[in-house]
């Protein structure tokens, strides 16, 4: 971790600390906490979706899958076969991150389009699949009366407490996110984004980074399923199709693929985007999805991250100028 | 028994025929610009809707409808190159993946949009009733499929070995710098390989909509059956996309016949997956082919 990205780690942490005083008690913003939370759980799906894109630089259209596979074990396991949740957790994330090295291992020799084709392939599947299983998943209609999380005997119940707990989780990792990036592993993965044969051929292990990353980014992705499951307290088949694998792709676009930071910013605001600011479009919200996703490849290729610098350096540049003055 | 078998046969065959025309459309453009269009199966959706559009709104005769079609879903293509993939020539292959996407959003988004959410009829080609075959029923409608199907392969294959234009294009596909030099306008071609890949997408959805109608979130799976074909077949090649898309059409109508109807939807997509993995040069793609897409 650089000095600004401690600086920005304490800078996000006071912001988050203070978001619910500050927003429970303005009436129209109150219900944001609740927001929050899902954004919190989304965020861990694009922190994971963003090492694999930015910094491995390899797609993957089955991010909602590993969701859904987290979800649905956390689901079966708590409600139908009465384990606590705490152990279905890791239970789910296993089960995905043993789905992710099957796929994984022959899919990550494939390249660009193909690994694009591949997971999507894969994503479709396994949504099929949740929608089938009736006996297991309740088929199209969803599962119901999942019981919810308890700290030591304590419910949570109500939203500031999730809110809390789930972002104390992002900030987990984050943090060793953060500090994967700058480590050997993390200049490794960038080396195979810039060019993988160059990096391969100076000893980094590309397939086998490759691998890891896919299965770290699903075993986040299935984490997260897994705490929507138990705040949401239902689940069906909708949560997990193809379209939601392009939302988790976006929120990586939209903020930034290089940055963890923008990573989160972008889930952020994806989750306000969708649970508040497009509920006027209804059904059409998918158009304003598309024209999103247009914009930010076509025109800001870096994500809002990219900006940050600029501003910051506008901002210098004009104080600079007036304290000369 | 011997009955649901040529049934199921008779459909399996109808679908994996358009499967293999939205396979025909990515290899097209794959070809030209190594580029796979993910709003390839959008073109199929399109198609199948104009025509809706022509025929129950304009009162157009149905042949006039499926031209009137094949046209209009050109000019999208035509738009897509011309305003989209041409302003991001110059991007990265994970940039261009989410432009394709993004552009077959927008065009779900706007079918849905202008058309609803309801499928959509056409009248079948010809008016004749069912014609029988040891018991199993063949709609004359199939045998349109079969019949422009064939037409359309037939003319690719004469448009690309024997017109200029067309070896113009083969030219570009092979190696785009040389083609630059011997003065082919590379980005012409491009913009027709995206027209043309269009066109016959929409024309899939026309021949298809009299028997299975056709809505706007139908193009996604349209697209990932149809690249199953294209990779099965080995990308490029017209032919083995045509097997390849009977084979997959064959294996999901006898999967929802004798299996489970629920699953027949992850049948194209497991062989997807398992040629993507194992013999991502297709069945009968050649090695210098995969050559130069690994």
């Amino acid at each position: 971790m650089n000095k600004k990205d401690r600086w920005a780690f304490v800078g996000m942490g006071l912001l988050i600390a203070v978001f619910p005083g500050v927003a429970l008690n303005v009436k129209c913003i109150s219900h944001y906490v609740d927001v929050m939370v899902f954004a919190g759980i989304f965020s861990l799906v694009s922190l994971g979706l963003c090492m694999l894109m930015g910094y491995a630089g390899q797609v993957s259209m089955a991010q909602a899958a590993f969701f859904g596979i987290g979800a649905y074990s956390s689901g079966i396991l708590t409600s139908r076969l009465g384990w606590n949740p705490w152990m279905a957790m890791p239970a789910g994330a296993g089960v995905a991150a043993l789905v992710a090295w099957i796929i994984g291992v022959p899919a990550l020799r494939l390249k660009g389009h193909y690994l694009a084709m591949a997971t999507l392939g894969f994503g479709v599947i396994v949504h099929i699949i949740l929608g089938e299983e009736v006996k297991w998943t309740g088929g199209p209609s969803g599962m119901v009366d999942i019981p919810g999380l308890q700290i030591a005997g304590w419910k949570l119940t109500s939203e500031v407490a999730w809110y809390y707990m789930i972002w104390s989780v992002v900030f987990m990792a984050l943090l060793f996110c953060l500090h994967v990036i700058y480590s050997r592993v993390g200049r490794g993965l960038r080396a195979i984004h810039e060019e993988e044969m160059a990096a391969e051929s100076m000893g980094v292990p590309t397939a086998c980074y490759k691998v890891q990353i896919f299965v770290f980014s699903a075993i986040l992705s299935a984490i997260a399923g897994s705490f929507y499951t138990h705040y949401v307290t239902c689940l069906n088949p909708g949560s997990f199709n193809l379209m939601w694998s392009i939302r988790f792709v976006l929120m990586v676009m939209v903020g930034g693929t290089q940055s963890l930071w923008g990573a989160i910013l972008g889930a952020v605001l994806l989750t306000f985007a969708g649970n508040e600011w497009l509920q006027i479009f209804s059904d059409f919200e998918i158009l304003v999805y598309g024209a999103m996703l247009l914009c930010a490849a076509l025109f800001l290729p870096g994500g809002l991250a990219s900006l940050v610098p600029k501003v910051i350096g506008v901002f210098r540049n004009s104080l600079t100028h007036l304290c000369k003055r | 028994m011997g009955t649901d078998f040529l049934q199921y046969t008779i459909t399996g065959l109808t679908v994996g025929v358009i499967y293999a025309m939205v396979a025909i459309g990515y290899n097209i453009i794959y070809n030209v610009t190594e580029i796979i269009n993910f709003a390839q199966g959008e073109f199929v959706m399109l198609g199948g809707l104009f025509a809706a559009f022509f025929v129950g709104t304009l009162h157009l005769p149905v042949f006039l409808a499926f031209f009137a079609a094949v046209i209009a879903t050109g000019c999208v293509g035509f738009a897509m190159e011309r305003f989209v993939i041409r302003r991001a020539r110059n991007a990265g292959v994970l940039s261009l993946i989410i432009i394709t996407i993004a552009v077959s959003i927008l065009l779900k988004g706007s079918a849905m949009l202008g058309y609803g959410k309801d499928p959509h009829c056409l009248p079948a080609f010809s008016t004749r009733g069912p014609i029988m075959i040891a018991g199993a029923v063949l709609q004359p409608q199939v045998l349109w499929i079969f019949g422009v199907s064939a037409l359309v392969v037939i003319a690719l294959s004469f448009f690309f070995h024997r017109s200029f234009y067309g070896k113009a294009m083969l030219a570009c596909a092979d190696n785009p710098i040389a083609a630059r030099m011997v003065g082919i306008p590379v980005r012409q071609m491009v913009l027709l390989a995206f027209i043309l890949s269009a066109s016959i997408g929409a024309a899939a959805g026309v021949i298809i909509t009299p028997i299975s109608l056709m809505d706007y979130d139908r193009g996604a799976m349209l697209g990932l059956k149809g690249f199953g074909a294209a990779v099965l077949g080995g990308l490029g090649n017209f032919y083995g996309a045509l097997l390849a898309g009977c084979v997959l059409g064959l294996a999901e109508s006898y999967c929802a016949g004798y299996l489970s109807s629920g699953y027949k939807d992850a049948v194209a997509l497991i062989f997807l997956l398992l040629a993507l993995f194992f013999k991502p040069e297709g069945l009968f793609g050649s090695e210098a082919a995969t050559l130069k897409k690994f």
